[in-house]
């Protein structure tokens, strides 16, 4: 019903709206100030029209209209100026007033009530107020002050229409209504999940940052200065703004980010305080020579003197490029590795792989990619030949089928997730595969909890359904895939009926899911580790590039395969060179004109054999072929699988140098500890999981004689003999463009401006690609490659001795081996220990009591934790996240490798629970 | 900012809290067997958002109250966010909700009618009585009008309601266990049908007669929206149906406005008019389904209409359109059409903003013909007598029938039918034989709680609608109250503005702060009349529904006509 812009009268001016303008909307495009509280106008928030602060005049009208929800119509006269409407829109903020705390004891005084109630001149009300309403103190993060509700349902739109999040809802009627959480359960009580959407959205400072406000809930008076950057943690990239008092972190703002709108989750809001945890490492240290490395060997964070000793950066750095330089001058490069770090920028991630390229002389070089998507990467190159998404997650907007599947994405991606849940509400169809029940179940149409580890069956099943009902795209087939003939052939015998008692799904929900996505206009595929993390991981995914294809589901609006990257930039490291077989932008190290291409840059000769990844590094170690080790911002102590062999592989290593935030467990077993700067201290770019390259700001300095990762990876090049000279990220930033095809008219000075651009861009002066492939992929002959998979079982299958199912993960609140989080005051306060989650039938069977102590034991080790009864654990399962170093559950996960993407398989293997006698 | 301590003793991990970690997910879980328990009540039938209120009162008339284990239950049944159960439920004062910590309520309540005649027939006095009288054994709530205004005070004991009650009646009932609707005599199917009912409603269903002739009969008759706000009823039939479908017809049968029990007195004597009505209505609209929303305070109608519609489906009548009964939960709002359909969607009730209306996005956002109960009763008189019969009545100009509810200090109160634009002396002396013994009639209400309060000086004026608007008054539902020498007009008009405090959804400022503000200035013995104005005039031009902006009206009125209640 699009019919071109209404023209109509705005006090007495002729104006124009577009499409879906509302008067107020209209009234601030052309500077006139309309007050306004319910309404935000924040992207993604409805005008609900409720507070009548914004009312105007419209001839003709018996009453005053709420201009923030009004739609002009032609020729309509429309005054915002008269005495009525602003008699009105006094009063109505008077009414409210008399209930507001004064303002000198207010939760916010610089609140946008209160700085509206300035502009129109109103200080005091007429009025008496209600009683006063106790406070809820009751959350760790945020206190929520309700003598300051204005009853506007803007936190209720934050928690249900904008993170979907479902805590928040209005109680009751009349004045007697009430914002509650749950069932008017305490905030801290209650499922919230602490996004603090509704604190960000609040227009009182009824709901606030406890950071912000003391002990009666009082606003501090400091001046906050902003700081515009990008959030630390997962992937998914949200913008924020760090607000800066007294040298910490203090607060932080979601902004209007491509991957964010405005959007965060607990970690990015409430998790910034480990910056200034007093286990920061502000000084190098230098083994003691009376600490002999032990495997089993313990560093308490706060006194890592026990086994180190402060040294000045000049020895500290000599002692960690000499170390290494003799190794490699004795025993040559490949006696050397590196892991850089997927949290770093990618700056830094290009200059640890040049370093260890051109410093050390060979490709054993990686990161963490290795443990979350490198199964991922791998079929994805060999299939599409391109490891990034093909689209964004938000484009699940256009999307009428959402998969999902090995993704928990409320708790590993929490911002992406909110955009899922909004295109369910929106009216797209939402299947959830996953053998855990994760809380995207409530929104789904068809939840598939199919067995641990037959993810293989499951999908053939899918892709033999759509071949054999005649679902696929035959055009697009035709005209963009190869191999169909064969994968015809191969998935034939797996129908529905036949991979239904391997999978647990019944054949003909699987028909059901079969066609939803094959019938869908626009279907998009999302995965995480459920699907990555197996021996067979490789396989699986490219099941999921088999159903894209045939479907044709890839290149269009709403449709694509998006792997679910971890970190902040794990997209950025691997494009960066991270990975032992890819200089940077995936060009093959062992291929003549790539290498040539990167020696001629670098002006050496560099190794033509691939290198080692991370988990053959520790076999190497043990075997005496690796004796040296560089190891920044990673912490394979914790993330390996089978983590005892890693430690003990670290402790054997001749000379090991760690450059991080803290006394990790990987640093434990060092002979140099290089103080580090964290993500919030930096200026550098980093490349999310929708390949949007952002720029981060620092919002503080690093603390003590901490450094900049840039400058200590510099320094130990000039101490391995290399004459580097860059003077700031943006001079590494101009390097790598100039080698990486995919940085093409990104450049520094674009990103300072436009604060991201997506990749591939196809000109300086236009924005990035946000859905690629629509006209062939990047493979010679232009094809997508269709490979069948087999269903495999997981390597280490329940037996009578280890009779349960262990898979790990990640937890909300958590960051991956625990490193920051453990060290934040509310994210450690929300979840304090290391637990195992089992359904209560589990528990029952066992024995156990929930919050009872448990010992999981596998044929690689045990651990010691808490139980907790989690229903969507399926019954035989047990899950335990792996950052409680107290319990560190890689210590039981099985290394046995992807024989492709060389990722082990900690979704899978076999255990046993016993009760412990409570202590 | 936070310092935190940090143990240096071995911890064999990073973190400083001492807090134990959760034992299961967060926020409460559904306890084990309630997920039974609701299977059992509300069957094994896919769950309908829109059914949410229909449920709660399953649950609530199968234990007594809403405990949040069933809630959580039926939250995660229905997919809906707790907080979404939780608001609904505690949303309607009709259902009792009772957490983990608190005791389950009593098994009978006492609800003592609040309205202005319940008020002046003693229901004050009547409430503290049986509170002490029941000390503990019962619950003794005050409620909003019942809509028995007629048998004034009025006390519902559960779903039995007492008329002219006293502790003696009440007691009786309580002891007896006397909880259940009493169903009165009424004209069932059969009779109807005998009577030559439907008969008119066959024609049109074997396309003898044409929509267009049925909505020329209304227009012709000039019937008008009777629930308060009188738009022509055939014009909204037209308008309706030239939306494109799937189209809605909705009926309100939620008749709250106080003094009005109108709707109750046809519905309780000849229901299927109404059924006739709606089913033309929804012939003529072509209806996906015809809702018809009940209020709570009507059980024995309850009653009445599963029965007869039951009876209807039997005999083949409302196979054109998918009938259903909807049961409101007590929420005067609900009278609103727009936050009717919000509740028939299974939400709190909340007036949307107009523009859209609801004729064009009404019902899950599809055009919807919302029609009151009286309005649909005289559609088949109408249109069988002929327009002529019922535009033949009226006098002072206005045109047709009305059925006004009368109720106060008059010998006679009832439903009166009468022609529209009679006046209040008229009504008093021709069809209440004149005011109670001992009473001096000194002012009236005409339009229930909204339309204002106008002085004896005032009652020449017809009653229809419009013609109040210079005394910024209005008819609305035509409920009209005579109020005597011998009570408090200032309190009847507190006693209105708590009303109006109490039903307030709470959407807007000016009607949830207003309201509130405006209980607490009329409470003091000086009436602040500047700040009043001031506040009722916002509260008139700036709420969004009609609730908020006819507010003041008894208010306004007090003080423009009555300027002897400010005397000292």
């Amino acid at each position: 019903m699009s019919q071109g812009p209404i023209r109509f009268y705005l006090d007495g001016a002729h104006v124009e709206a577009g499409e879906g303008e509302s008067i107020w909307d209209v009234a601030r495009r052309v500077g006139t100030s309309i007050p306004h509280l319910c309404h935000s106008g924040r992207s993604g928030y409805r005008s609900d029209g409720n507070c009548r602060a914004c009312m105007v005049e419209i001839e003709g009208e018996r009453v005053l209209a709420a201009s923030c929800v009004r739609q002009p119509t032609p020729d309509m006269k429309v005054h915002t100026q008269t005495d009525r409407a602003s008699d009105a829109r006094k009063l109505v903020f008077e009414l409210l007033m008399a209930d507001q705390p004064e303002r000198e004891q207010a939760h916010d005084p610089e609140s946008e009530f209160w700085q509206w109630s300035d502009k129109i001149g109103l200080a005091a009300s007429r009025f008496t107020s209600r009683p006063v309403v106790p406070p809820d103190q009751s959350h760790v993060a945020m206190g929520v002050f309700l003598d300051s509700c204005i009853h506007c349902n803007l936190c209720v739109r934050a928690c249900r229409e904008v993170q979907v999040n479902d805590v928040i809802g209005m109680a009751g009627r009349g004045h007697g209504s009430k914002i509650v959480f749950d069932f008017d359960d305490p905030m801290g009580d209650s499922t919230c999940v602490a996004c603090g959407e509704c604190v960000q959205a609040c227009p009182t400072g009824a709901l606030v940052e406890k950071s912000l406000v003391d002990e009666q809930g009082r606003a501090w008076a400091r001046e906050l200065k902003n700081v515009d950057s990008i959030c630390p943690y997962c992937g998914v990239g949200c913008q924020v703004t760090y607000q800066v008092a007294d040298d910490h972190i203090v607060a932080v703002q979601g902004r209007d980010g491509p991957a964010n709108k405005e959007r965060l989750c607990v970690k990015g809001r409430f998790g910034l305080d480990y910056l200034r945890h007093p286990h920061r490492l502000t000084r190098p240290l230098i083994r003691r020579e009376d600490a002999p490395k032990d495997a089993a060997g313990y560093v308490d964070p706060s006194n890592p003197l026990s086994h180190f000793r402060e040294a000045s950066w000049e020895e500290a750095l000599h002692r960690a490029a000499s170390g290494l330089a003799g190794i490699r001058d004795e025993h040559g490069g490949r006696a050397l590795a590196g892991f850089g770090s997927a949290k770093g920028s990618n700056e830094e991630a290009f200059l640890f792989q040049k370093l260890v390229r051109t410093g050390f002389g060979s490709n054993n070089v990686d990161h963490c990619t290795r443990l979350c998507h490198a199964s991922s990467v791998a079929a994805l190159l060999e299939g599409i030949g391109s490891g990034a998404v093909t689209a964004p997650f938000t484009a699940v907007a256009e999307a009428d089928v959402i998969i999902v599947i090995g993704a928990n994405p409320t708790e590993n991606h929490p911002v992406a997730a909110t955009f899922f849940k909004q295109a369910v509400k929106a009216g797209a169809k939402l299947i959830v595969m996953d053998p855990r029940g994760t809380a995207l179940k409530r929104h789904a149409t068809h939840v598939l909890q199919f067995t641990p580890g037959s993810d293989v069956a499951m999908l053939n099943a899918i892709i033999n359904v759509i071949i054999s009902e005649n679902l696929w795209d035959g055009d697009y087939v035709a005209r963009h895939t190869e191999g169909f003939e064969n994968l015809r052939q191969r998935v034939r015998e797996f129908t529905p009926e036949a991979m239904a008692p391997i999978c647990g799904i019944e054949a003909e929900r699987l028909r059901e899911v079969a066609r939803c996505y094959a019938g869908a206009g626009a279907g998009i595929i999302f995965w995480g580790m459920g699907i990555s993390q197996h021996s067979h991981g490789t396989d699986n995914a490219r099941c999921l590039i088999a159903l894209a294809s045939i479907t044709g589901h890839i290149g269009r609006p709403g449709t694509g395969l998006h792997p679910l990257r971890g970190q902040n930039n794990v997209q950025g490291a691997s494009d960066a060179g991270l990975i032992p077989m890819f200089f940077p932008d995936y060009q093959a190290v062992d291929g003549d004109d790539p290498r040539a291409r990167f020696e001629d840059a670098w002006g050496t000769s560099l190794d033509p054999q691939r290198g080692l990844t991370v988990v053959e590094i520790m076999g190497a170690i043990h075997a005496g072929e690796i004796r040296g080790m560089y190891i920044m911002g990673e912490n394979p102590a914790m993330s390996d699988p089978d983590v005892q062999h890693a430690r003990r592989a670290l402790a054997t290593l001749e000379h090991l140098v760690v450059q991080d935030l803290f006394m990790t467990e990987t640093a434990f077993h060092a002979d140099v500890v290089l103080p580090a700067s964290a993500w919030p201290e930096k200026e550098g770019t980093v490349t999310n999981t929708n390949r949007q390259v952002q720029l981060g700001r620092a919002a503080l300095d690093p603390p003590g004689e901490a450094k900049q990762d840039w400058w200590i990876i510099q320094e130990l090049a000039r101490g391995l003999g290399l004459d580097w000279n860059y003077t700031h990220p943006r001079d590494v930033f101009a390097e790598m463009g100039s080698l990486m095809p995919s940085l093409a008219h990104i450049s520094w000075e674009r990103l300072e401006k436009e604060g991201f651009v997506t990749y591939p861009c196809p000109a300086e002066d236009q924005p990035g690609t946000d859905i690629v492939f629509g006209d062939g992929f990047p493979r010679e002959g232009g094809r997508a490659l269709l490979v069948p998979a087999v269903p495999t079982s997981p390597a280490e299958v329940p037996d009578a001795e280890y009779p349960l199912v262990l898979t790990t993960g990640r937890q909300l609140e958590h960051w991956h081996t625990g490193t920051m989080t453990r060290r934040t005051a509310v994210l450690d306060e929300l979840e304090p220990e290391a637990v195992a989650s089992l359904s209560a039938r589990q528990l029952q069977v066992l024995g156990a009591e929930p919050g009872g102590r448990i010992r999981v034991t596998t044929r690689r080790g045990e651990i010691e934790l808490t139980a907790r009864c989690d229903n969507s654990v399926p019954d035989g399962a047990v899950f335990i996240a792996f950052c409680y170093a107290e319990a560190a559950v890689n210590k039981l996960t099985n290394p046995v490798l992807d024989p492709y993407g060389k990722i082990p398989e900690f979704k899978y293997c076999a255990c046993k629970v016993d009760v412990l006698a409570e202590s | 900012m936070t310092v935190r301590e940090t143990r240096g003793a071995n911890r064999g991990h990073p973190g400083s809290s001492k807090k134990k970690t959760r034992v299961a997910p967060r926020g409460r879980q559904v306890q084990a067997g309630c997920r039974e328990e609701l299977d059992r009540l509300l069957g094994s039938e896919p769950s309908r958002r829109d059914m949410l209120i229909e449920y709660l009162h399953v649950i609530q008339d199968h234990y007594g109250y809403l405990s949040v284990a069933h809630m959580a239950a039926l939250a995660e049944r229905m997919k809906l966010a707790q907080a979404e159960v939780y608001e609904v439920a505690t949303f309607y004062a009709h259902f009792t909700i009772v957490k983990e910590d608190q005791s389950p309520p009593p098994a009978i309540t006492l609800r003592v009618c609040d309205s202005p005649s319940c008020e002046m027939a003693g229901a004050t006095s009547l409430a503290t009585q049986l509170e002490t009288s029941f000390a503990g054994q019962v619950r003794v709530v005050r409620a909003p009008c019942m809509g028995r205004c007629d048998t004034a005070p009025v006390v519902a004991v559960n779903q039995r309601h007492i008329d002219h009650a006293n502790v003696q009646r009440v007691t009786h009932a309580v002891e007896q266990r006397q909880l259940t609707p009493k169903i009165p005599t009424y004209v069932g199917f059969e009779s109807y049908r005998e009577q030559g009912g439907y008969q008119l409603l066959g024609q049109c269903l074997a396309g003898e007669r044409s929509p267009g002739e049925i909505i020329q009969a209304l227009k012709h008759a000039s019937l008008r929206g009777l629930g308060g706000a009188g738009f022509p009823t055939g014009t909204k039939w037209e308008v309706v149906r030239s939306y494109p479908g799937p189209r809605y017809v909705a009926v309100n049968a939620d008749e709250g406005e106080p003094g009005t029990f109108k709707d109750r007195f046809h519905l309780e004597r000849d229901p299927h008019r109404m059924l006739e009505g709606a089913l033309l209505a929804s012939w003529v609209v072509q209806a996906d389904t015809l809702y018809i929303y009940l209020r709570d305070e009507y059980p024995a109608i309850r009653k009445i209409l599963l029965a007869e519609i039951e009876a209807l489906r039997e005999a083949g009548l409302s196979s054109h359109v998918k009938v259903e009964l909807r049961r409101g939960a007590g929420a005067y709002i609900c009278g609103e059409e727009s936050a009717m359909l919000e509740s028939i969607e299974g939400k709190r009730a909340l007036p949307r903003h107009r523009p859209p209306y609801v004729a064009e996005r009404g019902l899950f956002d599809c055009p919807t013909l919302v029609n009151n109960v009286e309005t649909l009763h005289w559609v088949r008189d109408i249109v069988e007598r002929g327009p002529e019969w019922f535009a033949g009545h009226g006098r002072n100009g206005a045109k047709g029938l009305r059925s006004y509810s009368v109720s106060g200090r008059v010998n006679s109160p009832g439903v009166k039918l009468a022609p529209a634009g009679i006046t209040a002396r008229q009504l008093l002396d021709e069809y209440c034989e004149g005011m109670l013994p001992g009473h001096r009639f000194r002012a009236y209400l005409p339009g229930g709680a909204s339309g204002g309060i106008l002085p004896e000086s005032k009652a020449d004026l017809p009653l229809d609608f419009g013609s109040l608007a210079a005394e910024d008054c209005f008819v609305g539902s035509h409920a009209v109250v005579i109020v005597s020498d011998q009570d408090d007009l200032r309190g009847i008009a507190l006693n209105l503005m708590r009303f109006f405090e109490h039903e307030s959804c709470g959407q807007c400022t000016p009607c949830r702060v207003g309201t509130e503000k405006a209980v607490a200035l009329m409470q003091e013995k000086q009436w602040n009349r500047q700040l009043l104005e001031e506040l009722a005039v916002v509260m008139a031009d700036a709420s969004i529904c009609g609730l908020g902006q006819a507010a003041p009206n008894p208010l306004l009125c007090t003080l423009r006509y009555f300027p002897e209640e400010f005397e000292s």
